[in-house]
């Protein structure tokens, strides 16, 4: 092995650790080193998560692997940012912005979404919980975003999925809507005209994938 | 002698004041943050310390909260009955609340509830001897959503005289639910004297008061309603993954609720109550039959009795999706594991899949369930002595029990007789009445006592002032076209 080969191999071991000292350490020394940003996302992060998401599919990883796997992954990847410059636009798969509607608090699904969509390349803006519609479209508008992701968990909660489609419509935005929560059912999504639903974050992220034209190769 | 209570017992005397002494600590550090300006305020004119909207009470504003908390919480029926006599180690149970979905039983599928299920619940839970209280376990998916939390508590005080454990979805819930169940005894002090109904109030993991269940904690108090802390740590997810520190948190985030709720309205009726859950690393959910589920809900029901106060949990659900062994086994084991830890309130019945799905026939399965759990809470006697030896020696000359007058006198009271849905024929038995499994049996329950119509009528009178404050609300909120009750 070279010694690039070997610091590449470092990298993805620390994202696939979840080691979020070393992951950004290593990125930094490849920097240093002269290796291109470009290179250390394509050959040792990304590759790393996938592996990750392997894992987890396969019953061998468990949450807390998958999600400080993709917590080490951003912190390498807030290292290489500034070197990527341009390229960084054309590396993620889409601008996505993801909160709970207002006068919701349940948060934990709708964070698992947004860790899991941007461990798999996308640009996310999590809004948080109880976020208004308004504050869905100016968030969408401002960051011409790809999707918008919106999480309700309870039924007095789900009318605002509707409301916000309407108003991503009217406002004329080009970005998408997926919908998502424990009370929300495809016929729901369909009901309310929204573009996508998934009942689980590993679901959502093959959504939220095909929704922006970027299937994953398979 | 009398009998000795089994019990389960997580910690030494001494492990639990530990615990109580870290929750302490973690208020008087890490603090609470608190999102509703009215409690801000109570708190500041307490002398409450804080950092922004995040408050640091010290251990003296704490314990004299708990000093004025009632040790015991009296819950009558409709009919002004005391039934769920909290405190102690009394146990009682009622069905898991809000479900999103019923379990069809034709197809064994859930599909949304809708008003008619919501009645039918109320029926049977009526017909459940071992259920002592009734709650809105379903939001209607034919009600406007707007609309759903009140709507519950029409239907329930319409169908049942068992007292109802409810909450609210939105702030501006409280006020009609509050009318309506003081309609029922004539009066706002009648309803203070005599609670009919418990709310639910969540605070936030971790070490947080959202605005609405704060407002519903606040409500409660000045009405003299009885609030039930409904604390979730969820371990490794909105808490530390070891059971002893979710206990710590489930006990700070209760403390922090006494002290408001105290504040309010000191002396006002409080239960200790809780939702924690072990967070599944595989599917990211909150499995309810897990065994450190149960383990946390007795832990902290310890530690809540330890602190004189009333106690509630969840064990007694079951995260399987039919009516099957999982569902059974974990169901079981939570009804069981309740009774020993002495839990005075124990919703879960009826309830599966994670808190999402009602299923009715599993409602009169875990009917049996609590039942041999509260035969069981209720040990064994012991203010016989002696009596074996004559019972023995009359019997030598007799040759058996069965038409011993003893036998008469104390089978009724010494065994929990299971209803039909419980399968203690022979195999004969069994193939000749058409060989059905427990669901079946149930199946056949439910639809026989939905059969015999509502068991628990209103007076017309009353019936019409509850109707009429639902429709006002109705009007309030602009919703048009309630389904018929
Ligand atoms: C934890 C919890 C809470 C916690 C939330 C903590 C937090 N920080 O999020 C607290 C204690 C605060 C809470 C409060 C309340 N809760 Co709550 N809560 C739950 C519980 C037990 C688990 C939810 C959860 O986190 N699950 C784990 C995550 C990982 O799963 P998830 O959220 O479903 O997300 C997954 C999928 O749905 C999907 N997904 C989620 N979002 C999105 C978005 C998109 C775009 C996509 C594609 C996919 C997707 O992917 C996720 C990952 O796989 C549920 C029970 C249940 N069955 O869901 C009740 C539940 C949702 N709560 C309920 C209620 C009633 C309340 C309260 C109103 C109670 C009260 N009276 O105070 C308050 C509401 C306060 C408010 N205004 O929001 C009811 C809702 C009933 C109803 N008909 O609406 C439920 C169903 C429980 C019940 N049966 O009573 N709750």
């Amino acid at each position: 092995m070279t010694e690039r080969q070997e610091l590449f191999a470092a990298l993805s071991r620390a994202v696939l650790d979840g080691d979020d000292a070393a992951a950004p350490r290593l990125a930094a020394q490849a920097l240093d080193g002269g290796v291109s940003a470009l290179d250390a996302v394509e050959k040792a992060l990304v590759p790393a998560i996938r592996e990750a998401g392997r894992l987890f599919e396969e019953g061998e990883y468990f949450l807390p692997e998958l999600v400080t796997a993709a917590q080490a992954m951003k912190a390498a990847m807030a290292v290489l940012q500034q070197a990527l410059g341009a390229e960084a636009a054309a590396l993620a798969l889409g601008r996505v912005v993801i909160g709970t509607v207002e006068g919701d608090i349940h948060d934990i699904g709708k964070t698992l979404v947004g860790t899991l969509l941007s461990a798999a390349g996308f640009a996310v803006s999590d809004e948080g919980a109880s976020v208004s519609v308004a504050r869905f479209v100016a968030r969408a508008r401002e960051l011409d975003a790809d999707l918008v992701c919106a999480s309700a968990l309870l039924t007095t909660t789900m009318p605002k999925q509707r409301e916000l489609v309407e108003a991503v419509r009217a406002a004329g935005l080009r970005a998408k809507v997926m919908v998502g929560g424990a009370p929300v059912s495809p016929r729901w999504a369909a009901s309310i005209g929204a573009d996508g639903h998934a009942d689980n974050a590993l679901a959502a992220v093959t959504v939220a994938r095909s929704l922006v034209g970027r299937d994953a190769p398979s | 002698m009398d009998a000795v209570r089994p019990r389960l017992e997580l910690f030494s005397g001494e492990q639990v004041e530990a615990i109580v002494a870290d929750a302490l600590a973690v208020l008087a550090t890490v603090g609470v943050e608190v999102e509703n300006e009215p409690a801000r305020l109570l708190l500041r004119e307490a002398g409450i310390a804080a950092r922004g909207f995040r408050f640091v009470p010290d251990e003296n504003a704490v314990r004299a909260a708990l000093a004025t908390a009632p040790a015991r919480v009296v819950v009558y029926d409709r009919d002004g009955r005391p039934t769920l006599d909290l405190g102690g180690d009394r146990v009682h149970f009622d069905p898991g609340s809000a479900a999103l979905w019923i379990l069809d039983p034709a197809s064994s599928r859930r599909r949304p509830p809708v008003t008619t299920d919501l009645v039918h619940l109320a029926w049977v839970t009526e017909a459940c001897g071992n259920i002592a209280g009734q709650s809105t376990a379903l939001v209607p998916s034919d009600v406007p959503e707007a609309m759903g939390d009140r709507f519950r508590l029409y239907v329930a005080l319409l169908n049942s005289t068992k007292p109802v454990v409810t909450g609210t979805f939105a702030t501006d819930a409280f006020a009609v639910m509050h009318a309506m169940l003081a309609a029922v005894r004539g009066g706002a002090a009648a309803l203070a004297a005599r609670p009919l109904a418990i709310f639910d109030c969540c605070p936030t993991p971790p070490l947080k008061w959202s605005d609405l269940t704060c407002q519903a904690l606040l409500d409660c108090a000045r009405t003299g309603v009885p609030a039930e802390l409904v604390s979730m740590p969820l371990g490794g997810a909105t808490a530390p993954v070891t059971l002893r520190e979710m206990i710590v948190q489930h006990c700070a985030e209760s403390l922090s609720g006494v002290l408001l709720h105290q504040l309010a309205a000191p002396g006002a009726p409080i239960i200790w109550g809780g939702s924690p859950a072990a967070f599944d690393m595989r599917h990211g959910t909150t499995p309810m039959g897990a065994i450190e589920t149960m383990m946390v809900d007795a832990g902290n029901a310890q530690v809540g009795r330890s602190l004189g106060l009333p106690t509630h949990a969840y064990p007694g659900m079951s995260d399987a999706k039919v009516v099957d062994w999982q569902n059974g086994m974990e169901s079981g084991i939570g009804a069981v594991l309740a009774a020993l830890a002495g839990i005075n309130l124990v919703a879960g019945p009826g309830m599966m899949d994670f808190e999402s799905c009602q299923s009715l026939e599993k409602l009169v399965l875990d009917d049996q369930a609590c039942g041999m759990a509260l035969r069981l809470a209720r040990g064994v006697g012991h203010d016989s002595a002696g009596e074996a030896v004559d019972l023995l020696r009359q019997v030598v000359a007799l040759g058996g029990f069965l038409g011993h007058r003893h036998t008469r006198d104390h089978f009724r009271a010494e065994q929990f007789l299971p209803s039909k849905v419980i399968d203690r024929g022979t195999f004969e038995q069994w193939e000749a009445a058409g060989g059905r499994s427990s669901f079946e049996a149930a199946r056949e329950e439910v639809r026989t006592i939905v059969a015999r119509g509502n068991p628990a009528p209103v007076a017309d009178d009353l019936r019409a002032e509850l109707t009429a404050l639902i429709s006002a609300e109705t009007r309030r909120l602009g919703i048009v076209g309630l389904p018929p009750v």
